[in-house]
């Protein structure tokens, strides 16, 4: 029992709310969503330091056992990821602040951005399948209206494709919960796992696992089921894209590490040979829609599909090692393409157009925001000093260790693919002779260029100082490959 | 009894993505309308559906039925309420600026906007 899980929790809950009741005053909400942000992240901090220090803790809403009432349950992987969620998003509305407009602002915006990690810090907290449901739709109900708010044609258009592929794998869901709660009649993660592993996860259970990676892929964006990701994330302002590309997407991913870590892990041979091809395909398929567009949101927006692919394999590698690389990397990822897409909105904002071709010598007069691009591509691709290299590393470790050469070479390739393919952003929109006269351009980055700076000092920092953040992740990824930490810490036997 | 509930909730889906396939917007929305009571009703079945009484302890029987499916369902039921409704806003917003509940006419590109 212990409040500090819920509180990362309720704060974005409760300020969602006060928010709603400020409507016009756009000064007030901004203050109160910095405060709340400061709040969450201090809190989260301090979640993932009591959760290092005195193992995995959780918290019984209502007082009722484990698996008879719903429970939060933090381990280092889920706290880690509340912070990091929580550092992002805090920097995406502070470049909303700057960028997003009245119009949006008076519609409440920030109550929805509130009620978006409200959503995320729930689905990565919960340990109750169906309330993992539920976290999900407050997520996504946030991201509908976050994706729609303004409502120009393109908006609207993007956002009933993208409601309708979420309202199908939302029913997916549920009908998943419906067979797994019929074979097994429990909804608790932890006692989930107890009694599949008493059954030994025969065939039907096999199958249930599958549609679980079939929700959580429509979710995440992995390979046949990413179709409707590109079109969606291009449609809404750059603070709301940076916060989709950097948060929605992951929690798709986190689902599957919890359910085929936790639950679905006795016939690996099967199952996670199918989530291995996926990855791969959905690597490969990222990395074309990566260097066939000259549009910079297009280009990010595959990066984003690249990435997934990689995560994902670690679950796949099943060595504490592979994990460790593959959390390290989502939480890289987290973060590098908040600051990614983030710097690519301060160059929309001053060019007024995404399509590469259009620009042209952005460096002579923002030498700032090109080296800040520069360095956020760099580690992108996982340059050494940078976060990108310590999550690739120990990807490639542990996949030759357990002698996966095809995922080596496709990890390599695509790595190099990525760093093509956000170089020729770079060298074509900050290099050649610039196309805008100071008057001609369509905005000033004043303001704009803080939270992606904070952003990459965060990114480089993990890379520099990956010693002191090691520790924590190689912690999480033990939690992860061992099920039975998690079981006892959840039903206290 | 959980065989015809079974096949009834497969007739659902099955209508639902025949609708849901289709090119008018309106027919979408019925089909994600019929694909939710399908999944409602799947949750109901499998729950299972024995004999008891109504879960009031009021009631004094000797069993009950689960009573955990059914608040499932309630909660399923009102989000995908929720959901809908502002699907069916968006629609007739989209109707009004679009001009079209063509799926087909709403594939854009990039030239207009």
């Amino acid at each position: 029992m212990n409040n500090l899980v819920i509180l990362p929790l309720i704060i974005p809950l409760i300020t969602g709310i006060i928010l709603m009741f400020l409507k016009d005053h756009v000064r007030l909400q901004k203050t109160v969503s910095v405060i709340s942000f400061l709040i969450t992240i201090g809190l989260s901090a301090a979640l993932v330091q009591t959760v290092y220090k005195k193992g995995i803790q959780m918290h019984e809403l209502g007082d009722w056992p484990a698996p008879f009432g719903i429970v939060l349950v933090a381990d280092l992987f889920s706290s880690l990821l509340v912070f990091t969620a929580s550092i992002v998003s805090f920097c995406c509305v502070l470049f909303a602040f700057r960028s997003i407009g009245k119009e949006r602002e008076k519609f409440f915006f920030y109550a929805f951005v509130q009620f978006l990690v409200t959503g995320v810090i729930g689905a990565f907290l919960t340990g109750d399948i169906f309330n993992l449901f539920v976290f999900f739709e407050v997520m996504l109900m946030s991201s509908y209206v976050l994706i729609v708010l303004g409502g120009t044609k393109i908006q609207l258009r993007e956002s009933i494709k993208y409601i309708l592929v979420n309202i199908i794998s939302s029913a997916l869901f549920v009908i998943a919960v419906g067979y797994l709660y019929s074979v097994t009649g429990t909804l608790n993660m932890a006692d989930l796992s107890v009694r599949i592993s008493e059954v030994n996860q025969p065939g039907i259970l096999t199958v249930i696992a599958i549609l679980f990676l079939i929700v959580f892929g429509l979710k995440g964006a992995i390979f046949p089921l990413y179709f409707w990701l590109p079109g969606s994330y291009e449609a809404p302002p750059a603070s709301v894209t940076a916060l989709f590309g950097a948060l929605l997407t992951k929690v798709g991913v986190y689902s599957i590490f919890r359910t085929f870590t936790l639950l679905f892990y006795h016939d690996q041979s099967f199952t996670h040979t199918i989530i291995g091809y996926m990855a791969l395909l959905t690597i490969i398929i990222g990395a074309v829609g990566a260097i066939a567009y000259w549009d910079i949101k297009k280009i990010l927006i595959y990066n984003i599909i690249i990435a997934v692919g990689v995560i994902l394999y670690g679950v796949t590698l099943a060595t504490p090692e592979g994990l460790t690389g593959a959390i390290y990397y989502l939480l890289h990822d987290m973060v590098i393409k908040g600051a990614l897409f983030l710097l690519a909105g301060a160059m929309i904002v001053i060019t007024g157009t995404s399509k590469i071709k259009e620009m042209g010598g952005l460096i002579k007069r923002h030498p700032l925001l090109g080296w800040m691009f520069f360095l956020a591509v760099i580690a992108l691709a996982g340059i050494p000093p940078l976060s990108g290299f310590v999550g690739k590393l120990l990807l490639l470790q542990s996949g030759l260790e357990t002698e996966n050469y095809t995922f080596v070479a496709v990890l390599l390739i695509s790595s190099l693919l990525v760093l093509y393919s956000v170089m020729k952003i770079f060298i074509n929109c900050f290099w050649r002779e610039p196309r805008l006269s100071a008057e001609q351009e369509k905005g000033s980055t004043k303001g704009l260029l803080y939270p992606p700076f904070m952003l990459l000092i965060l990114s480089i920092f993990m890379g520099v100082g990956a010693e002191w953040i090691y520790p924590y992740v190689a912690e999480a990824a033990q939690t992860l490959s061992d099920p039975s930490i998690y079981i006892h810490s959840v039903l206290k036997e | 009894m959980e065989i015809v509930m079974s096949i009834v909730a497969g007739i659902l889906f099955m209508a639902a993505t025949y609708l849901m396939l289709s090119r008018s917007l309106l027919r979408i929305i019925i089909g994600t309308g019929l694909l939710s009571h399908g999944a409602h009703l799947l949750l109901l079945t499998m729950g299972g559906l024995k004999r008891g009484a109504a879960p009031l302890l009021g009631e004094k029987a000797s069993s009950y039925t689960d009573a955990l499916p059914q608040a499932l369902i309630l909660t399923a039921i009102v989000i995908s309420f929720g959901v809908t409704s502002f699907l069916l806003v968006l629609a007739y917003r989209a109707y009004q600026e679009l001009g079209t509940d063509d799926m087909d006419k709403l594939r854009g590109n990039e030239n207009h906007e």
